[in-house]
This record gives structure tokens, C-alpha cells and sequence, in this order.
């Protein structure tokens, strides 16, 4: 593929607002997990909760909108100049020639849970529920799209875990095939019953902060965030981007419906593929942000994936330490951490992990260092078997 | 964006299959929407089989007819799948139940409440490893597929399957979002022009919509389910004749379509 710029970029996790405080907590291995107190959830679980969420307002003209998702996704806009890079690229290519493509698992699902407990006695959902604007899956893309007043091709990828890794390749597409010029991507996801008591039904939960590749790895830890990336033709952005698309791997699992496969057989497709779409090969990979889940199984078939195609000789890490699991947003928030990676020329590693599995032969990131960077890889793989990596490098 | 469709599958009321369907979309046979039954795929193990709801049975019958349309192997095509609202009747119970004093869920119910479930299964039932993405534009979403889908295969130069299915929420979600029928639609997409071939499509977006006349009874299904909103493009397929297409799209655009039949 064609590489892409960064042109701009905002995060917003467990770990704060805007890139200097996540940077500060990644370097400082500072982990956004607590015990969980979720709204009325009883759980003994940790989770990424994002500060401020609900104290977020959305514009007027966009009340019917408003819902925890919606509410973030604003959020992750008024953070890091983003709105304001997107009115500027608007002003350059005009609002139709910029794309939405952004990932969301659950979308304003939360809004519906707690419209169920409002029936009246006919069972009927109370009258101020609005249904497109925050239960739909579309929900996130449109309201984006009416805030920064774009007009261009807009969708949402829903592929759990993976959809927000997936969504650079929608973009990469779309601009190669002339739909757009320019496309703004990511992902937002926010804490609802249905992935809580859903992941606890799967026994996947850990009682304690995850910790990625350790021997005594229990569960994941559920979180929230908010990620967008801007990206642009290099020869067209108005501004010189440090960090480039440089290749996007995607395959199907074909296995089980949430279990990944036990040799990692799509996890390995999808990171020759990411190589093979930038022309580049293993040994061109500076640091590896691995999927990490914490799961048992996650980590046994990606650590096989990864044993496969780049043996033990790249340095990788999880950041769900630090900033959860954020679903149909993790994919982004850790394409974001890998390019701090690359800007700043450090490994990052995750919190949490101690003793780390002797299983699992990569080699892993206890703690951060710094490194000169060329380019570096992040993995995403999902429910249903949907996997995708994303290859990112410095510019020039 | 350029491509040849190879293989067709439909299912919704009164459209049991390409070959039934063709006839009545053409407007040589007049259209009765009668109800439609779904069955669980017999490609899944059946253990499988009994775990998936009305979306995922009618996306896989969809998308298996398409590919055995175009005698293609599934496992060679990329796939898109697009719905509006996933499985409805799932997301009741969840919500149901998480309003209840016993919030445990089954995690049947919670692995099915993806919205790319349907994908899941496909690879399951087809051993398909190929990229595969699940999207949704609310009524936008035939559109937003079809645009993934042909920029996959301009793009990527490899065949794609594209799946589009919508199905009815049960009370009270459908007074807030009613979805009229089950509707359900498959291409096979392919960068070059083969034997199979049964169409060109010369697709671009447009700022106008124009959407054509459909024959008696159609129209509602077109406006009232959106995977149906592809009926235009099934229509003038079935018909055989040059045609230009106009499927709606986002803000009144839409996508329009230059069709020419082989």
C-alpha cells in the first residue's frame, strides 16, 4: 500500500486525556485500573473507567445524541487539537472529501440497558429513547460526522476487538480507491452491562489488574477510550507527519466464535500480510505491541504467532497493563502508544506482569528503554476471529 | 470503482432464491410477499447450528447461494458483511435480562451479540481465512458494504463476497426502529471479467438520488428494510438490460451504479 501520514491524533484512557498524559503513564508504567464501581455493576473485577465522561456535554444541536459513547467519542475530539485539525483539513479538501471510518463494539448500548429498566407496565421503552442516534452501531460514525460538519463516506467497523485496527485499511482503501482524499479513523467504546456481564459469563475476567504474558495470567480487564487518527496523503498534508501508515494485514481465524486459534494460524497471516503490504520483513520491526489480553489462550496462540514469524528476537509488550481493554477502541489507543514508541524512541512495556510465563518465548518488555525506532508493529485480533495488524513507521 | 458479479443470493418475503426471485424482480411473474423460513446452515457442526439466531442463519444462506452461484470456493473470497441492527431478538434478551434482578448472562447469548457474528460463523462453516469485515450505516448500510466491498476488489485486485442482511427487532425496540421483514442479499465481486460473469458495475458516489420504479409490492420492502434498499441493483440485474442504478446512500447522495449485463 501507499503509505499514510498521522497528521493528527488524540487519545483519551483510563490513564487521562490527551497524549502528554498517557505518554507520562506508559513511560511511568502507571496502570488506569481499579476495582470496578461501574454504575450498578457488582463485580469483582478491574476496570479502565475514563474520568469526566459523563460531565462531558454534546452540543445542542445534537441532544438526541447523547449517550455514554457519544459523550467519549466528544471528549477524544476536544483532546489534542483535534477538532481543530479536522476543521483545518476540512477547509483543504472540502467536508465530502474526508472520510469517517470508526470502530465501535457496542456502540450506546448502555443507554438501551438502562431504557429496559424504565418499561412501563405495557413494556413500552420510554418515549425520550432514541434509537439511531445512540443504540444503533452507527451511532458513533454519524455523530462524529455531524460535529466536525464532514459529508464524506462514513461507516462504522464492527469486528470486536479488531475493529479499530481494521478501520486504517477501510481508510487506506477508500483514499487509494478516490472515494475521499483525506479520512479521519479510530474508534470509541465505553463501559456498558452487556461486555461486563458478558465477559464474566465467559469466565475471562480477571479479579485482579491484568497481566499480559504472565505465568499466572487469569483474565482480561475491561476499559474505555477514546482514539482518532487523522490521516493524509504524505504529498498533500499540510503538515510533516513523524508517523506513517505503513502497511495493514487482515484475516479470519475460521476457528471458534471466542476462542482464537490454538497455533495463532490468523494472527501469523495477518502480520506477513501487514509486512508484505509495506514490502518490508520481520527484521525491519524495532518493537511489537502485542493484542495481550492477559487471557490464557490470547496470549498462548499470539506468543506462538509471534515465535513463527519473528522468533525472539523483537522486543514486544502489552499496554493492557495500563490502559485495559478497551474493545472497538484498544486497536487505535495502542496504534497511538506505538507511535509515542517511534516519536520518542523508547520500548514501552506494560504494568502488571511480573513472572512471565516461561511458555511463551518472545521476547518481552518488563520494563520501558529507550531504543532508536524505525518501525514498529500493532497487534489486534477479535470475537468471531477477526485479526488485524498494523504496521507504522517514521516518516522519510 | 469497476467489478463483475459472479454469483447472487437473496432471501426475504416472497424471495426464496436467485433463481425464483429473478423472474418476479425482472416483472415477469408478479410479486407476493409471503413469509420466508430460514434454515440453520447445515455447512455449521451441529452443535453450532443451534446456537445461531435468524441474522446469522439468514446472512450464511445468502452468502452460500452466492457462492455456489458463481461456483466459487468460499474460501478464496474476502468478505464484507453489513447490517443495519445485527440480531435484534438477541439483544432484547441480553437487555432483558440485564434489567432483571439476575444479570447472568448465558455466553452463548454474549458471543452472539457481536455485531460480526455472522462472520464469525461464516468462517466457521467455510474455513475461509481471508480478510473479513463487518460494518454498519444504519440505513446507509447495502451502500456502505457495496462501496467496501467493489474498493476491496478495485484495490486489493481479489474477489470479495458481500453480504447484506437485516432482520425484525421484537417489542419494544421495534416501536423505536421498525424493520418490516427479513431481508438478506449476496455478491460475489471479482476484479476481472470471467466465465461466470453475469455483470459489470460501474459504481461512483453521486450528490443525487434517483431511485427507480420497483415493481408492484417491492417498493415498501425497499424502503422499509435496508439490505432491501439494494432492490434496485437485484431489479436491473434480473432485467438483463444496460441500466443506471441509484441505490440511497448517506444525506440524500447515493450510489450509482452503471450496470451491463453479460
Amino acid at each position: 500500500m501507499k503509505p499514510l501520514a498521522l497528521t493528527a491524533y488524540s487519545l483519551v484512557t483510563c490513564l487521562g486525556a490527551g497524549r502528554a498524559a498517557n505518554l507520562d503513564a506508559v513511560r511511568k508504567q502507571r496502570s488506569g485500573l481499579a476495582p470496578c464501581a461501574f454504575e450498578t455493576v457488582r463485580l469483582d473485577t478491574y476496570v479502565g473507567e475514563v474520568a469526566g465522561v459523563d460531565e462531558t456535554r454534546v452540543p445542542d444541536r445534537l441532544r438526541d445524541y447523547n449517550c455514554r459513547n457519544n459523550r467519549l467519542a466528544q471528549l477524544g475530539l476536544d483532546t489534542d487539537g483535534l477538532s481543530e485539525a479536522l476543521r483545518a483539513a476540512r477547509e483543504r479538501y472540502g467536508a465530502d472529501r474526508i472520510g469517517v471510518f470508526l470502530a465501535t463494539s457496542t456502540s450506546g448500548i448502555l443507554q438501551t440497558e438502562l431504557a429496559y429498566r424504565k418499561r412501563n407496565e405495557a413494556g413500552r421503552l420510554p418515549p425520550d429513547f432514541h434509537y439511531a442516534e445512540t443504540h444503533n452501531t452507527f451511532s458513533l460514525a454519524d455523530y462524529v460526522r455531524h460535529a466536525l460538519g464532514l459529508s464524506g463516506p462514513a461507516v462504522v467497523v464492527s469486528a470486536a476487538c479488531a475493529s479499530s485496527a481494521k478501520v486504517f485499511g477501510n481508510a487506506a482503501r477508500a483514499i487509494a480507491a478516490d472515494l475521499c482524499d483525506a479520512a479521519l479513523v479510530g474508534g470509541v467504546d465505553s463501559l456498558c452491562l452487556t461486555t461486563l456481564y458478558g465477559f464474566h459469563s465467559l469466565g475471562l475476567m480477571s479479579s485482579r489488574p491484568c497481566r499480559p504474558y504472565d505465568a499466572a495470567r487469569d483474565g482480561i480487564s475491561l476499559s474505555e477510550a477514546a482514539g482518532f487518527v487523522l490521516l493524509e496523503q504524505p504529498d498533500r498534508a499540510s503538515s510533516a507527519a513523524r508517523v506513517h501508515l505503513l502497511g495493514v494485514g487482515e484475516s479470519s481465524d475460521a476457528h471458534h466464535m471466542s476462542t482464537p486459534h490454538p497455533q495463532g494460524l490468523g494472527a501469523r497471516m495477518a502480520m506477513e500480510r501487514a509486512l508484505a503490504s509495506a514490502g518490508a520483513s520481520a527484521g525491519d520491526v524495532d518493537y511489537l505491541n502485542l493484542h495481550g489480553t492477559a487471557s490464557k489462550t490470547n496470549d498462548i496462540s499470539e506468543a506462538a504467532a509471534v515465535m513463527t514469524v519473528f522468533g525472539a528476537a523483537t522486543p514486544c509488550s502489552s499496554t493492557k497493563g495500563l490502559t485495559g481493554h478497551a474493545l472497538g477502541a484498544t486497536s487505535v489507543i495502542e496504534a497511538i502508544i506505538t507511535s509515542f514508541a517511534l516519536e520518542e524512541g523508547f520500548l514501552p512495556a506494560g504494568a502488571n506482569t511480573e513472572a512471565l510465563d516461561p511458555a511463551l518465548h518472545v521476547d518481552y518488555l518488563l520494563a520501558p528503554r529507550p531504543a532508536t525506532l524505525r518501525r514498529a508493529m500493532s497487534n489486534s485480533f477479535g470475537f468471531g476471529g477477526a485479526n488485524c495488524t498494523l504496521l507504522l513507521g517514521l516518516a522519510g | 470503482m469497476r467489478a463483475w458479479v459472479e454469483g447472487i443470493g437473496v432471501m426475504g418475503p416472497g424471495l426464496r432464491g436467485w433463481p425464483m426471485s429473478r423472474t418476479v424482480l425482472a416483472g415477469a411473474v408478479p410479486y407476493r410477499a409471503e413469509p420466508v423460513t430460514i434454515p440453520a446452515s447445515d455447512w455449521l457442526p451441529p452443535a453450532e447450528r443451534r446456537r445461531t439466531g435468524t441474522s446469522v442463519r439468514l446472512a450464511l444462506a445468502v452468502g452460500r447461494e452466492a457462492c455456489e452461484h458463481g461456483q466459487r470456493d468460499p474460501r478464496t473470497l474476502a468478505t464484507v458483511f453489513t447490517s443495519s441492527g445485527g440480531d435484534g431478538d438477541n439483544q432484547h434478551a441480553i437487555c432483558e435480562t440485564l434489567a432483571s434482578d439476575q444479570r447472568e448472562l448465558s455466553p452463548t447469548r454474549f458471543h452472539n451479540s457481536v455485531h460480526n457474528a455472522p462472520a464469525g460463523y461464516w468462517g466457521v462453516a467455510t474455513g475461509a481465512m481471508e480478510s473479513s469485515t463487518t460494518l454498519c450505516a444504519h440505513d446507509a448500510s447495502f451502500s456502505a458494504g457495496l462501496l467496501e466491498a467493489l474498493a476491496w476488489v478495485e484495490v486489493e485486485r481479489q474477489p470479495v463476497l458481500l453480504v447484506a442482511y437485516d432482520t425484525p427487532y421484537p417489542e419494544p425496540l421495534n416501536a423505536f426502529r421498525p424493520i418490516p421483514a427479513v431481508f438478506g442479499v449476496a455478491f460475489v465481486l471479482t476484479p476481472d471479467r470471467t466465465g461466470r460473469s453475469i455483470a459489470t458495475l460501474n459504481t461512483r458516489l453521486a450528490e443525487t438520488s434517483n431511485v427507480a420504479a420497483l415493481p408492484a409490492g417491492l417498493e415498501n420492502l425497499c424502503h422499509g428494510v435496508p439490505a432491501a434498499r439494494s432492490l434496485p441493483l437485484l431489479c436491473a440485474i434480473a432485467r438483463g438490460t444496460p441500466a443506471e442504478v441509484s441505490i440511497e446512500y448517506l444525506d440524500g447522495r447515493s450510489v450509482r451504479v452503471t450496470l451491463a449485463p453479460h
